[in-house]
């Protein structure tokens, strides 16, 4: 692996996830203090923050790193925002990792947290006619759970998922989370409860669609240097790639907040960009910059927005061909203890959505896992782990990291 | 009462409302041909292509589902329901020459199980919601077999 590309994970912390309603500000302070702790340093060593923006939070949200390093001390620390929707975490790793390879500080601390309201995610407010995000809702009562049956129902009928697996899905996640302190939910379901559990968007239940939750998480990331000199050369996890792709056009699979896929059709006429569909481009630019390839994983975390998504999921990182995540899923290979375990954190089931964390927290969990550090879930031996998230709007999001 | 209401699009300029054949109005790229929808008026989405200028077009009306959901809990606003609340499906929708997926509404009486990845369907204009002195529309889709007098199935 290309050392030069790879920077130091020297601290993790998180505020647990759960649903409070208070400033989103305090979830991102006590998330960041405990991964300073957790590294060993201080607030005043950090030579850059950056922060995950929430929308929903208002100006603060919209200027999180500014937040967080007031709420932290002004210490004259460098500054960066980023907003990507679910993919923001992911884009201030890019962020802090980019300063750090290019010698422009040694140090960086990334939060994200956010406060998020009850129920279906509703666009911002106001009548903002030249929006997708408010138009989609507006004309077509599309919500998120829309786009994510969506998926789940051509899965059913293009492969032969049954309700059963995305219940089991759940069933496996549950079980994960209830072993993990910063979840939200912790305890197990069974897969009559998931089955029993209303209907919300045909054919997803209640208890396959992810929450909206409050959390925060954070990261200290260093040189590999710096990490050398502070003592933790040989222990620290490092991150050796981050992957933040857009789609390639044509982009012809329906994905939020559109109305549309590109035409299949021009791009016959005016030339397509070679290279994978979307979803799959997002881990594998990754392996890539990483100089890996999906066979290398032991461990991953990937986006469960819904129970169905998962199984995409394992097909888009590469764990198996398209078409065979049931297999995968049946033959117990992604629960703790099989083959390679996927969101043994208890993924987005457990913990629900914090949108500017979420990218965040999935690293966390892989450092504690590659660490050892994850009782009561820990996947053993883990060696090389790998995140995969997609933001509304185009955002790709993956991170490798290992040790 | 609803025959009094005025009959307006729920937004403008992306469907017509022509009696018997209302259709999507997409935009094609003068320079490379790139269908669009909704209407992009200001740049290409081919990567290749610097374009500035489109033509409106008329989409398919027909194409086929690609998948399928409903949605049994009221969407949040700026979603205006009906009160009582009355479930629907949504359906992403192939269309047949442009090979681009558009996502609308099914019409009213249609539930998930008429429905299969692959069933034909064709664009109506429906009422989306209304106020004391409008009707607001919008483009649904109706599968070809319903309401058509169709012999498929």
């Amino acid at each position: 692996m290309p050392d030069d590309r790879a920077v130091a994970v020297l601290g993790v912390g998180m505020h647990p996830w759960g649903k409070w309603g208070r400033n989103f500000v305090e979830y991102g302070l006590a998330a960041a203090r405990h991964a300073l702790a957790d590294a060993g340093l201080s607030w005043t060593d950090v030579q850059f923050v950056s922060g995950a923006d929430t929308i929903r939070n208002g100006y603060p949200g919209f200027i999180s790193g500014a937040t967080f390093a007031q709420a932290l001390g002004w210490s004259g620390a460098r500054v960066s925002s980023a907003y990507a929707a679910c993919a923001s975490g992911a884009t201030a790793i890019a962020a802090a990792r980019a300063q750090i390879l290019a010698g422009l500080c040694d140090v960086a601390l990334v939060v994200g947290a956010d406060t998020t309201p009850k129920g279906f995610f509703a666009p911002v407010g106001g009548e903002r006619r030249d929006d997708p995000d408010w138009l989609r809702f507006h004309l077509l009562g599309a919500t998120n759970p829309t786009y994510f049956a969506l998926y789940a129902r051509r899965r059913m009928e293009l492969f032969g998922a049954t309700e059963d697996d995305f219940a089991a899905v759940k069933v496996k996640n549950a079980r994960a989370g209830a072993a993990n302190p910063n979840a939200r939910y912790r305890q197990e379901v069974s897969a009559e409860e998931v089955l029993a559990s209303p209907m919300v968007a045909d054919p997803l239940r209640l208890l396959e669609i992810c929450a909206t939750s409050d959390g925060g998480a954070a990261l200290v990331l260093s040189s590999t240097d710096f990490a050398r000199r502070h003592g933790r050369g040989d222990t620290a996890v490092s991150i050796p790639a981050v992957s933040t792709v857009t789609p390639r056009f044509p982009q012809t699979v329906i994905e939020m907040p559109n109305f549309a896929t590109d035409s299949a059709v021009a791009a016959a006429a005016a030339g397509a960009v070679d290279g994978p569909a979307f979803r799959r481009s997002i881990a594998f630019a990754a392996y890539e910059e990483a100089g890996i390839g999906p066979e290398d994983v032991d461990v991953a975390e990937v986006y469960d927005l819904s129970s169905a998504l998962e199984l995409d999921w394992y097909e888009d990182v590469g764990l198996c061909k398209e078409g065979e995540a049931e297999r995968l899923l049946r033959d117990g290979d992604t629960a703790l203890g099989g083959r390679i375990p996927v969101n043994p954190s208890g993924g987005l089931s457990s913990f629900g959505e914090a949108i500017p964390a979420q990218a965040i927290a999935q690293v966390c969990e892989l450092v504690w896992q590659l660490r050892g550090q994850a009782a009561g879930r820990q996947v053993e031996g883990a060696r090389v782990g790998v995140t995969a998230n997609q933001g509304l709007f185009g955002h790709g999001s993956s991170v490798v990291v290992t040790r | 009462m609803a025959a009094t209401k005025t009959r307006v699009p729920a937004v403008e300029g992306w469907f017509t409302t022509d009696a018997g054949a209302p259709a999507l109005l997409g935009s094609r790229c003068r320079s490379c041909g790139t269908y669009a929808f909704p209407r992009e008026t200001f740049f290409c989405r081919n990567p290749r292509c610097e374009g500035t200028e489109f033509d409106d077009v008329p989409l398919s009306r027909r194409g086929r589902v690609w998948s399928y959901t409903d949605a049994r809990y009221t969407p949040p606003a700026p979603y205006v329901a009906a009160d009582p609340y009355v479930p629907f499906c949504i359906a992403a929708v192939e269309l047949a020459e442009e090979k681009m997926v558009v996502m609308g509404q099914m019409v009213p009486e249609v539930t998930v199980d008429d429905l299969a990845v692959g069933t034909e369907v064709e664009l109506v204009v429906d009422v989306l919601y209304e106020d004391d002195d409008h009707q607001y529309l919008v483009w649904k889709w109706r599968p070809v077999t319903v309401g058509s007098g169709g012999s498929g199935a």
